[in-house]
């Protein structure tokens, strides 16, 4: 599929483009790590600090009432964002890896008990491995892992002998950080849900890419960043269903998730704001709307149709560079690029790309279970957002003979 | 040659390059030539983890001078490591200890000993030094 998006327009809207870098105008293709911010994200944060920054909810003053305003009207934008059927279903993190604490700290200490099992997958990021372990090691519980193929995909047919009426709980990413895979998870909760286990996803790569609907889905928990999705950085949000989020303690204690504190006993405050103790990051979450604003304006299918053009146009450019192997061939992905190169350190590449003034991203990618099933201690990934080019392809593929070159 | 003699010789083979190609292929180079550390050096407790390249350092005492042999396995960490081990390498505990490294700044390489994490040369240079007070507080003690 085409799209009808004006790219260089597009540009325009993101002014860290214009950065020269090492004498040269800056290609950034490290946007699974974080995307760039369009201008009225940026005019949002310096809006919301001049001109009603506030504490929320108790304030009886202008300013308090318009933050408190704008901050729940965040809540409602992605409530439509996921399609969730409740706004209190939307609770404020710092971020996906937040989320899948609070998940597991909250309802996996309150529900799980020894001998149960969580399924994760091979393809993780140690964010959503770390908890589950700590998890497993604190009641007793046992992680099971959902194996991979050469190309990258989940083996489904695994995942099924690994459920059980043991299983409690799967947790696992929709979209690899490190591949660019995307996973079946619709399937995934369905075959979760048969033997009775409770689903979180972990969405922090998907949700830029992908159209995400969690009613449809039929998630239990769904878990994302939105500097990923050209928001703010240090904010993310943990959908959940109501009456999971409604079972599960407190995670943190603390300002606004009370409603009357004594010594001798505490009440707690009902949903969203028992999980969302202290004061949050009011002005990333005031500014986040404006993000989704801007990706729905331009439309996720269109996004993403660009995006597959410069994925498809990438992949086959980088066939042309000697020793060259992608890692990560799965048949549905997302615009993430994860190669090797033989005899060549991916920290090396990363360096003289940078010199070039080209911002790719090497190492393990906070996936070494991953890099261990390929064999290999890293690679170099190129990651496409929106506002990146063809033009910029090439400036990297130039950049990669020279590296060949230079190295070889 | 005193360690900052040895820098300044540095300093100013670095100034024969105009553009970052011939620096880094200079830096390759001498990645290249710098001899390999022996496998039985290559242990944990020599290893210093970087996020992405992995960085060895092996240090003894040869007379009354630390000597210190070093590897990696990015090429180009390997060739600013083996600068670091020219700068430091043969000269007392206390010499060692006290060095004020500025060559990198000076050669426009520094954020390579900035990015703590990602290649560990700044956990190496911490730890030559380390070797370099431990060393001088046996020879105190003995």
């Amino acid at each position: 599929m085409s799209h009808n998006l004006n790219i260089a327009s597009i540009r325009s809207d993101f002014p860290i483009l214009n950065e020269v870098v090492n004498g040269k105008q800056l290609v950034y293709f490290d946007n699974a790590a974080t995307t760039q911010k369009p201008r009225l994200v940026l005019d949002a944060l310096s809006g919301y600090y001049e001109h009603y920054n506030a504490n929320i909810h108790r304030g009886i003053h202008h300013l308090a009432e318009k933050a408190t305003s704008a901050f729940e009207q965040s809540r409602k934008r992605l409530q439509a964002f996921l399609n969730a059927e409740h706004s209190e279903e939307i609770i404020f993190t710092y971020g996906t890896t937040d989320g899948i604490n609070l998940v597991a700290s909250a309802y996996g200490r309150k529900f799980l008990k020894e001998g149960d099992e969580v399924i994760i997958s091979t393809m993780e990021h140690h964010s959503n491995i770390v908890p589950w372990q700590m998890l497993c090691e604190e009641k007793g519980c046992i992680l099971k892992v959902i194996p991979i193929n050469d190309e990258g995909e989940l083996l489904m047919d695994e995942y099924e002998k690994l459920l059980t009426e043991k299983t409690k709980f799967v947790s696992v990413v929709h979209v690899s950080n490190a591949l660019g895979t995307i996973n079946p998870i619709k399937e995934i909760i369905q075959k979760a849900h048969a033997v009775g286990a409770k689903v979180l996803i972990d969405g922090a790569q998907a949700s830029s890419h992908i159209e995400i609907d969690v009613q449809d889905l039929d998630c239990d928990f769904y878990s994302l960043s939105l500097h990923k999705i050209y928001g703010p950085t240090g904010m993310g949000i943990l959908y959940g269903k109501r009456d999971l989020l409604n079972a599960m303690p407190p995670y943190r204690g603390g300002g606004e998730m009370i409603k009357e504190v004594t010594f001798a006993k505490t009440t707690y405050n009902e949903l969203p704001y028992k999980f969302e103790a202290g004061t949050p990051n009011i002005a990333d979450v005031v500014a986040a709307k404006y993000a989704l604003d801007y990706v729905d304006a331009l439309g996720k299918p269109q996004i993403a149709a660009h995006e597959n053009e410069l994925l498809k146009y990438a992949t086959n450019a980088v066939s042309e560079i000697e020793g060259l192997r992608i890692i990560g061939q799965a048949k549905e992905k997302v615009s993430v690029l994860s190669f090797v190169i033989d005899g060549i350190h991916h920290q090396d590449i990363g360096v003289l790309l940078d010199q070039q003034g080209i911002a790719v991203r090497t190492g393990h990618h906070c996936t070494q279970p991953l890099m261990n099933r390929f064999n290999i201690t890293g690679t170099s990934r190129a990651s496409f957002a929106v506002y990146n080019t063809i033009e910029e392809i090439d400036r990297l593929i130039q950049g990669l003979h020279k590296v060949r070159k230079m190295l070889g | 040659m005193t360690i900052n003699e040895i820098q300044d010789e540095l300093i100013s083979d670095f100034e024969l390059f105009d553009d970052w190609e011939s620096k880094y292929e200079f830096i390759i180079d001498l990645g290249k030539q710098f001899p390999p550390l022996e496998e039985q050096y290559k242990t944990e407790d020599n290893i210093i983890k970087g996020c992405q390249s992995r960085v060895w350092l092996n240090a003894y005492m040869d007379g009354d001078l630390l000597k210190f042999e070093a590897d990696s396995d990015a090429i180009i960490v390997r060739g600013l490591v083996s600068m670091l081990v020219k700068v430091l390498s043969g000269h007392t505990p206390e010499q060692i200890a006290k060095s004020d490294l500025y060559f990198m700044e000076r050669i426009g390489l520094h954020q390579h000993l900035a990015q703590t994490r990602s290649n560990g040369l700044a956990a190496m240079l911490k730890q030559m030094k380390a070797y370099g007070f431990a060393f001088q507080a046996k020879s105190v003690n003995a």
